[in-house]
């Protein structure tokens, strides 16, 4: 009889164990190029302890009951060090589905002669197993997007780079879209840079924004408006000509604002005020 | 007589959308041979459109349509959202008027990048903005 299936998963634990472990070595969707089999075995073995420890005959037909907090946790740790390591879902599913798969087979081998408490009980154990499948997928696309979310963090910084073109001269070259978070990076690192370096000169080169609208020229309105606060000059360069031509449409007024059409014109602009010159220096032919 | 030559649909719910948005306009505008001009006017229009759904519109839909009438070509766009809707459309259409502490050029500006532009708003069931650019316009 098999009316006790927490009882029996707990005497057959060892068989359990052992025919789960066997099944995901014969499984095609077996990594062992991303994991040794000990520590797999290992993985099992934590998850199998854990769920024979706390299953019992009440809680088994309630998949939420807290007694399975453990359970989760371990599942939890597993699914996202599988997320990290660069399972795919289908195989970080499949971890969890030959387990139910044993199980039943366990139950099928132990109470065949019973066909009416083979299926309820079959039913209990899928209804659990299922519950930890979800909670595997949630993990694993919890993990994902937490590396998604690190990666927008990481290109936001890498992506705003201000560089000290010269002696009091920094160059600000925005690539993308300007928007709102955006904005925010590139004004305090522009800000932060004046006063480190004390330059008295910012250029922001567009060139590598797709499109201005009215936003994104409130937001350079805005920068350059910050920078004059900070007793630094602001130019603006890289404005393409079908970028001018779209300004002048929307209503844009940007004549208070030095603009120039290349970062080499604004550089240039830039030395003016700096009352400097560049001079091609005649040298000596023989000197190279 | 205005005719449509393919259509598609793109939901808008995040800010994050506004970029694929963006490059999914300049994918139609480029294969029907729209010039760089007309394509960043577009573009823009575009931007300031969707915008203004995700700030005052809680974001809607956009359609992306191939339209010809006579012998042009263009593309027409239309946003439709279920927000509050626009109380007065001639104060919204009129330069630097704005709730939201913008600089009021969204509506007025995009009226005089496109070739044609259609605005309906009724209070209480949302706003919709149709625009047309033509390849040569």
């Amino acid at each position: 009889m098999i009316h006790k299936i927490a009882q029996l998963l707990k005497t057959n634990k060892a068989r359990l164990l052992d025919g789960w472990f066997q099944k995901q070595l014969a499984s095609e969707t077996l990594r062992d190029d991303l994991m040794t089999n000990d520590e797999l075995r290992a993985q099992s073995e934590e998850l199998v302890n854990a769920l024979t420890k706390t299953i019992h005959e009440e809680n088994i037909s309630q998949p939420d009951s807290s007694d399975f907090d453990e359970v989760f946790e371990i599942l939890a740790d597993i699914t996202a060090q599988r997320a990290r390591q660069g399972f795919s879902p289908r195989e970080t599913g499949l971890f969890i589905f030959s387990l139910k798969e044993t199980i039943l087979d366990l139950l099928a081998d132990l109470g065949a002669d019973d066909e009416v408490m083979l299926f309820q009980e079959s039913r209990k154990v899928s209804h659990l197993l299922d519950n930890f499948a979800i909670i595997t997928f949630e993990t694993f696309i919890k993990s994902r997007e937490e590396v998604i979310l690190r990666q927008t963090e990481e290109i936001s910084d890498i992506s705003t780079p201000v560089i000290q073109v010269w002696d009091g001269i920094l160059a600000l070259p925005i690539i993308g879209t300007l928007d709102s978070a955006r904005t925010q990076v590139v004004m305090e690192n522009l800000l932060q840079k004046i006063v480190d370096t004390g330059s008295s000169i910012a250029i922001l080169d567009i060139s590598g924004v797709p499109a201005v609208d009215s936003l994104v020229a409130q937001h350079l309105i805005k920068t350059v408006s910050a920078t004059r606060l900070m007793g630094a000059d602001c130019i603006i360069s890289g404005i393409r000509p079908e970028i001018a031509q779209t300004i002048v449409h929307l209503g844009i007024d940007l004549t208070n604002i030095v603009t120039k059409a290349s970062l080499a014109s604004a550089l240039r602009y830039a030395f003016g005020l700096q009352r400097l010159t560049v001079k091609r220096v005649e040298t000596d032919k023989k000197a190279f | 007589m205005l005719t449509t030559l393919s259509k598609d649909t793109m939901a808008i719910m995040r800010e994050q959308d506004v970029v694929p948005l963006r490059n999914r306009v300049k994918e139609v505008a480029v294969k029907i041979g729209m010039g760089l001009v007309n394509q960043t006017k577009l573009i823009t229009a575009a931007s300031e459109l969707v915008r203004n759904m995700l700030r005052y519109g809680n974001g809607g839909d956009v359609l992306i349509e191939v339209v010809s009438k006579g012998r042009e070509v263009g593309v027409r766009l239309t946003f439709s959202d279920r927000g509050p809707g626009i109380p007065d459309i001639n104060l919204a259409m009129q330069d630097g008027y704005s709730t939201g502490r913008s600089l009021g050029l969204g509506l007025p500006g995009t009226k005089r990048l496109m070739n044609e532009f259609s605005i309906q708003s009724t209070v209480g069931q949302g706003t919709v903005v149709s625009i047309v650019k033509w390849k040569n316009g």
